[in-house]
C-alpha cells in the first residue's frame, strides 16, 4: 500500500515537472519579459539593469532551475499588472475558488447521485423522465448561458438572489469565507449550481446507468433469492457497487470544475482565482497564467492521487492486488 | 401419504416478446416431500431453471406465470403480493445458483452477508447471528470459519465459495432448497464435494431439495426421484432407479443412452438427433416428435398428456394402448 502510494507520488512529481517547463516557456514565447515590465522611454541601459536584478541574462538552463525551485517554494514572481507577488494574489483569491468548486461538487454528487438512482429504480415515471430531460438541457447548454439565465430570473426578475460578487465574509486567518453570514451563502447559489450543473447531469447519466448495469447482476439475483428488502438490495448491494466508477469521475471532475470555474467567476464577477486569470490574460501577466497554470495542474494531480487511493478503501479486491504488488 | 413440501400443478409461464407470448412453461406439475431430492434433468432450454425461478417467485416482467399453482406445504405462494414471497425467499426456499463467482456481492464480508441474511429472517442480535453464521461456515465445510468468516469473496476459490453461497441458502433453516445448476461451474472433484454437501445437509435437516441440472450423473447419484424435462414440459417422472435403468419416454431413453460408462464397452455413445425447438416454433402434438424414432401420425397431432406406468409416469402416446403390466 504504502510502495503504491509512493509510486503514484513520483508519477505525480513528473507530471509537475512537465507542466513546469511548458510554464516556464511561456515567459520565452510571450516575448522579451522586459519590455512588459518597463515603459517605452526606459532607456537602454536601465533595461540592461532590470534584465541583471531578474537574472534574465543566465543561461536559460538556470533560469530553468530557479524558476522551478522558487514554484516549489510557491514563489512565482511579481505580477505585472498589480506589482504584487503572484503567490500573495493567489492565495487572497483561493479561498473563494476552492469554497466554490467545493459546494459546486457537493450539489453534484448529491443531487446527481439521488436523481441517478431514483431514476435508475422508477425507470418508467414521469420524473425519471423529466430528470432524463433536464439531464440533456444541462449537457448541451453551455455554463455562461446558464449563468446568464439564472440571473435573469433570480436577481433580475425576482430579485432574490445576489447577481454578483460573494456578499459579505469573514477571515478565518488568511482564509476568507461566505459560508459563515448570510449574504455570503446567497451569493453562493447561482454561481455553484451553474458551476455544477454539468457535473450533476454527468454523474446522474453515470448513476442511472451503472445502478441498471449492477441491478442485473447474479448477486443482486442472489440478494433477492435470499429475501433481502429491496431497500437493503438497492441501496446496500447495489448503490455501494455503484460508487466505485462515481467515485472516479466526481474526483476528476473536481479538478475541472475548477479549471472551469474561470467562466462562471467572469459571468458572477466571482473574486476568485478564475477571474484573476482572465485579467491576466487580457493583460498579458504572464506570472500570473503560470502561477495558475501550475496550480491547477497541482490540484488535478493531488486529485488523481487520492482518488487512487480511495478506490482501494471501497473495493477490497483492489486492496488485494495493491497489497500483493507492494 | 403426508402432504409434499412443494406441490407444482399446471404450471405455465409465459415471456412477453415482441413476436408474441412466448411460453417457456406448458402445464409442468410435479410433488416434492419432506426430505426428498428431486433432479430435474433436459437439454439447455427445457425450463429447468425457469420452473425452480418461478417456485421461489423471482420470474421477472417480461415473464410471467400465467397459470397453475404453486403450493409450499400448503399454501398458495404463487401471485403472493411481493412483500410476502420475498418473506418467504430465504426463509422458506433456499435457493442455490450457477455460478458461486458471481453468486456473492464482491464489496462485502461473506460474513456480513450471511449475517445480513439471517437477521432479515430471524430475530436474532449481531452476535448472536455472528456465532451462527460461524456455525453454518463450519457445516458447510468451510475450514477456520472464525477467521474465514472476515475474509471477502474474493479470498475464496470456487468451490469454497459455492460452499458459503450454501450456507447463505441454508441459513434460515428453509424448508425447500432449489439448487439451479449448483455443480456445473466447478470442477470435477470439487463437484462431488458440493453434492455429498448437498445431500447430507437435505438429509440432516429434513430438507426437501429440487436439484436443477443437465448432468444425469449427478441425478443419479444424488436424487430420489428424477423429472426429464422437453420443451417446458416434463416428459417422464418417476424414482431414480427406474427412471435411469428403464426409461419409458424415447427422449428419456435416448438421455440414458447419452451417459459414458466405465464398464469398457466400446460402443459409440448414442445421441438425439436435432435440437430442441425455438419457443417460438414449438411443434404441434408431442414437442419431440420431429426427433423421435417412434414417432407415429397422432404425435404430430395430439399433446400427450401424462399417464402414470407403476411408479413412474410418462407423456407419450407410445403407451396410450398398452396394459400398465406389460409397459416394464
Amino acid at each position: 500500500m504504502l510502495a503504491f502510494t509512493l509510486r503514484r507520488a513520483v508519477q505525480a512529481i513528473g507530471v509537475m515537472f512537465a507542466v513546469g517547463i511548458i510554464a516556464f516557456s511561456m515567459f520565452r514565447f510571450a516575448g522579451d519579459p522586459v519590455n512588459q515590465i518597463v515603459s517605452i522611454d526606459t532607456s537602454a541601459a536601465e533595461r540592461e539593469i532590470v534584465r541583471k536584478s531578474l537574472g534574465l541574462d543566465d543561461p536559460v538552463p538556470v533560469q530553468f532551475v530557479r524558476y522551478f525551485a522558487d514554484a516549489a517554494q510557491f514563489k512565482f514572481g511579481v505580477s505585472y499588472q498589480f506589482r504584487q507577488p503572484v503567490s500573495t494574489l493567489l492565495m487572497e483569491r483561493m479561498p473563494a475558488t476552492l469554497e466554490l468548486a467545493i459546494c459546486a461538487t457537493v450539489f453534484a454528487m448529491v443531487f446527481g447521485i439521488l436523481m441517478g438512482v431514483y431514476s435508475a429504480l422508477r425507470r418508467d415515471t414521469v420524473l425519471a423522465k423529466l430528470f432524463q430531460a433536464v439531464s440533456l438541457v444541462g449537457i448541451s447548454l453551455p455554463t455562461f448561458l446558464i449563468g446568464i439565465l439564472l440571473i435573469y430570473l433570480f436577481a433580475v426578475t425576482l430579485g432574490w438572489l445576489p447577481s454578483f460578487g460573494r456578499g459579505e465574509v469573514v477571515k478565518l486567518g488568511w482564509w476568507s469565507t461566505g459560508l459563515l453570514t448570510l449574504s455570503g451563502l446567497k451569493a453562493l447559489i447561482m454561481p455553484s449550481i451553474t458551476l455544477g450543473l454539468f457535473q450533476m447531469t454527468l454523474i446522474m447519466r453515470l448513476v442511472r446507468a451503472e445502478m441498471l448495469e449492477v441491478l442485473r447482476t447474479d448477486y443482486i439475483r442472489f440478494a433477492r433469492a435470499r429475501g433481502l428488502t429491496t431497500r437493503a438490495i438497492h441501496f446496500g448491494h447495489a448503490l455501494k457497487n455503484t460508487l466505485i466508477p462515481v467515485i472516479t469521475v466526481a474526483g476528476l471532475q473536481f479538478g475541472s470544475v475548477i479549471a472551469f470555474s474561470i467562466i462562471t467567476e467572469t459571468v458572477f464577477q466571482w473574486p476568485g482565482m478564475g477571474l484573476l486569470f482572465v485579467q491576466a490574460v487580457q493583460n498579458v501577466d504572464i506570472p500570473i497564467m503560470a502561477a495558475y497554470l501550475l496550480m491547477v495542474s497541482l490540484i488535478f494531480v493531488t486529485i488523481n492521487l487520492v482518488v487512487d487511493i480511495l478506490y482501494t478503501v471501497v473495493d477490497p479486491r483492489l486492496r488485494a492486488t495493491v497489497g500483493r504488488a507492494s | 401419504m403426508t402432504e409434499p413440501i412443494l406441490s407444482v400443478r399446471n404450471l405455465q409461464v409465459e415471456f412477453a416478446s415482441r413476436r408474441g407470448t412466448l411460453r417457456a412453461i406448458d402445464g409442468v406439475s410435479f410433488d416434492i416431500a419432506k426430505g426428498e431430492v428431486l433432479g430435474v434433468v433436459g437439454e439447455s432450454g427445457a425450463g429447468k431453471s425457469v420452473t425452480g425461478l418461478a417456485v421461489i417467485g423471482l420470474i421477472d416482467p417480461p415473464g410471467r406465470i400465467a397459470g397453475g399453482e404453486i403450493r409450499l406445504a400448503g399454501q398458495r405462494i404463487d401471485h403472493l403480493p411481493p412483500e410476502e414471497i420475498r418473506r418467504i425467499r430465504g426463509k422458506r426456499i433456499g435457493m442455490i445458483f450457477q455460478d458461486p463467482l458471481t453468486s456473492l456481492n464482491p464489496l462485502y464480508r461473506v460474513g456480513d452477508q450471511i449475517i445480513e441474511t439471517i437477521r432479515t429472517h430471524l430475530d436474532l442480535s449481531e452476535s448472536a447471528a455472528r456465532r451462527r453464521a460461524i456455525d453454518l461456515l463450519a457445516e458447510v465445510g468451510i475450514p477456520a470459519p472464525d477467521r474465514r468468516i472476515d475474509g471477502y469473496p474474493h479470498e475464496f476459490s470456487g468451490g469454497m465459495r459455492q460452499r458459503v453461497v450454501i450456507a447463505l441458502a441454508i441459513c434460515a433453516e428453509p424448508e425447500l432448497i432449489i439448487a439451479d445448476e449448483p455443480t456445473t461451474a466447478l470442477d470435477v472433484s470439487v463437484q462431488a464435494q458440493i453434492i455429498s454437501l448437498i445431500k447430507r445437509l437435505g438429509r440432516d435437516h429434513g430438507t426437501a431439495v429440487m436439484l436443477v441440472t443437465h448432468d444425469m450423473g449427478v441425478i443419479a447419484e444424488t436424487s430420489d426421484r428424477v423429472a426429464v424435462m422437453y420443451a417446458g414440459r416434463v416428459a417422464e417422472i418417476g424414482p431414480v432407479q427406474d427412471v435411469v435403468r428403464n426409461p419409458l419416454h424415447p427422449y428419456a431413453k435416448g438421455l440414458m443412452g447419452a451417459i459414458p460408462t466405465l464398464a469398457g464397452d466400446d460402443k459409440r455413445l448414442q445421441q438425439i438427433p436435432g435440437s430442441m425447438p425455438r419457443l417460438s416454433a414449438i411443434p404441434r402434438g408431442c414437442s419431440f416428435n420431429p426427433r423421435c424414432a417412434f414417432a407415429f401420425d397422432r404425435c404430430r397431432v395430439e399433446r400427450p398428456e401424462p399417464q402414470p406406468r407403476g411408479a413412474q409416469s410418462v407423456a407419450c402416446h407410445l403407451y396410450d394402448n398398452v396394459p400398465a403390466e406389460s409397459a416394464a
